[in-house]
């Protein structure tokens, strides 16, 4: 399931600089995937229907599964000894990099789908640059979770279309939605210091090489759902930078329980 | 009539005297097909009532590898849901029929879920006890005489021991963790021995459904037999891990080649049954209000099926 870890050699012609850089980033796509994957797996077992509880959970495990390659990678590019559990851990809120979609609330299914289909579209084109990364541990684990968020993508937007062409009240709770959670969706696209210095030496693709593709396929799916795209410009950011909305400490606050409650425990 | 009628039920009779699997396109009498379905749709009902006491810990599992297991279990929980209720729709029951008298309370599900997960502990022991014990109630009924419920029965027990395995994996490393792991893992075991008894169900002299369902083959064995045997199995891995079954009266009996046990709290066990088990309205409350905060989705998805369907018909005959 995992993606071998590279050679020794291969993160040592890394500086020190780019190499902190890289653990910096590859921490954010964990978190990103670890705080998704938590909220999709609060699901569970309280689906609006069965299949649709199987769906989600099969998300969350592939967004898990991607964690878990992203954090052993983090850990090895740090090289302190800190294994895959005590990054996803045994860190204080203001060091998750994840963005500000990802952790927000379940709401209704409409909400879910729409935080859902936020993210697939930037992850699916992203992971697709990804596989031609020049580094090699990173093209790998693109490679193997793209396919996996292409099946996300594909869910999510048949869904956006079902919920807006489907009922006035799944129109409307599709309409809600997308008015509360469209002002996060910038951030996922908006490089911070550490995405810019990664962007220039060609570890990670630039987002603007995809930007028109993730556009168009917004257009496309809303267009099929019979609703307009939001016209909000106005984009909250800063989980990226580790400013995070009231909700992230809920959500470590039960993922954490374990390990804060008995240190050091094999489990 | 009434002779092809008395006919009808010797051959079938005699196919399942034989081992033939009754199929659902097969004649059967009304009572085999009610029975069946009463326990098939109590089966899902379980699967899908069964994915909230562990799903309970999936956002606190305290590790990643952890997490990805629990979370996988419960999917498969769901997944032995979707088999078993397709199974029971192939003797004519509809999912929302099903549904709509687990909600009621018509529907029986398993007690185990009634009761509470306290510890990450109570991971290990569901996996290792429950699953333990639904495997020696299902493992008979992948022999079962109605083919489609037999058929997924081979699939669920397949993913069933994998459970069991994981669960049993969780409490041996809790036992050969810290002091407090082994006492977690206890503490644990005190509070899920006795209801996993009582999944085998009431004594067989209290079973009075035993014989009809021994001799129709959906059922292989007794409730106690069953019993007899989930001990036999269970006393010696509990020493194994170094724990201790909360029964005094666990000894071994050489005549009869197995453990003599204690009683099972029969009135604990009715009360739960009644409804008056710690969650028996919170998991049944969950399942409801999943089911009503629904219904909006399932109605879009339908109505938007109807919408495509349609326009393609529109577009079809536009083209003709």
């Amino acid at each position: 399931m995992q993606v071998a870890p590279s050679d020794t050699t291969a993160l040592s012609a890394y500086s020190p600089e780019v190499r902190q850089h890289l653990f910096q980033y590859v921490l954010q796509l964990a978190d990103t995937s670890l705080i998704l994957g938590h909220r999709l797996s609060e699901w569970c077992g309280h689906g609006p229907i069965l299949e649709q509880d199987l769906a989600m959970a099969n998300i969350a495990l592939d967004l898990l599964g991607e964690t878990r390659s992203f954090y052993q990678y983090a850990a090895e590019l740090e090289g302190k000894g800190r294994t895959e559990d005590d990054l996803a851990f045994l860190r204080v809120a203001t060091e998750y990099r994840n963005p500000l979609l990802v952790e927000q609330p379940n709401g209704d299914f409409a909400a879910t789908v729409v935080r859902q289909f936020l993210f697939d579209t930037f992850h699916f084109h992203f992971l697709q640059q990804l596989q031609t990364s020049s580094d090699e541990r990173l093209a790998a684990i693109a490679e193997k979770s793209w396919k996996e968020a292409a099946y996300h993508l594909k869910w999510s937007s048949e869904w956006i279309i079902r919920l807006g062409d489907g009922t006035d009240e799944s129109r409307q709770r599709l309409n809600k939605a997308l008015a509360n959670l469209w002002r996060y969706s910038g951030e996922l696209t908006t490089p911070t210091a550490t995405e810019q210095a990664l962007q220039t030496l060609g570890i990670i693709p630039e987002y603007t090489r995809f930007q028109e593709a993730m556009t168009a396929h917004v257009a496309k799916v809303f267009a099929e759902a019979t609703v307009p795209v939001p016209q909000e410009t106005y984009m909250q950011r800063g989980g990226k930078e580790g400013r995070h909305s009231e909700h992230l400490g809920y959500i470590l606050t039960e993922l954490q329980y374990m390990q804060r409650t008995y240190p050091g425990m094999t489990w | 009539m009434e002779t092809v009628e008395i006919n009808l039920e010797e051959q079938f009779q005699a196919r399942i005297d034989a081992d033939v699997r009754i199929e659902p396109k097969d004649w059967m009498p009304d009572a085999y097909r009610k029975t069946l379905i009463r326990q098939i749709s109590q089966h899902a009902h379980s699967e899908l009532v069964g994915m909230l006491p562990e799903g309970n810990w999936i956002t606190r599992a305290p590790s990643l590898k952890r997490k990805s297991i629990l979370l996988a279990k419960v999917q498969d929980e769901a997944g032995h849901g979707l088999y078993l209720y397709s199974a029971a729709e192939t003797l004519g029951a509809s999912r929302d029929q099903m549904l709509a008298d687990l909600h009621s309370g018509k529907a029986k599900y398993s007690s185990i879920f009634n009761y509470p997960t306290l510890s990450w502990a109570d991971m290990g022991c569901v996996g290792w006890l429950v699953d333990g014990a639904a495997i020696l109630n299902q493992v008979p009924l992948c022999r079962t005489s109605y083919g489609p419920y037999a058929r997924a029965m081979v699939r669920v027990c397949k993913e069933e021991s994998f459970h069991q395995r994981q669960g049993f994996e969780i409490m041996q490393t809790l036992c050969e963790g810290t002091p407090v792991q082994k006492e977690m893992a206890q503490e644990a075991l005190n509070r899920w021995w006795w209801p996993t008894l009582m999944m085998f169900g009431p004594k067989d002299a209290d079973s009075p459904n035993t014989a009809q369902s021994m001799n129709w083959r959906i059922k292989r064995f007794t409730n106690d037999e069953l019993r007899q045997k989930f001990v036999d199995m269970m006393v010696p891995q509990a020493e194994f891990l170094g724990l201790t079954v909360p029964d005094p009266n666990v000894k071994w009996n050489q005549t009869k080649n197995g453990y003599d046990f204690g009683e099972v709290d029969w009135e604990e066990f009715w009360n739960v049954v009644k409804g008056n088990g710690m969650c028996n309205k919170d998991r049944l409350g969950a399942r409801i209000k999943a089911h009503e905060e629904g219904a909006w989705v399932r109605e879009a998805a339908l109505a938007h099926a109807a919408k495509r369907k349609q326009r393609e018909q529109q577009e079809k005959s536009a083209a003709a």
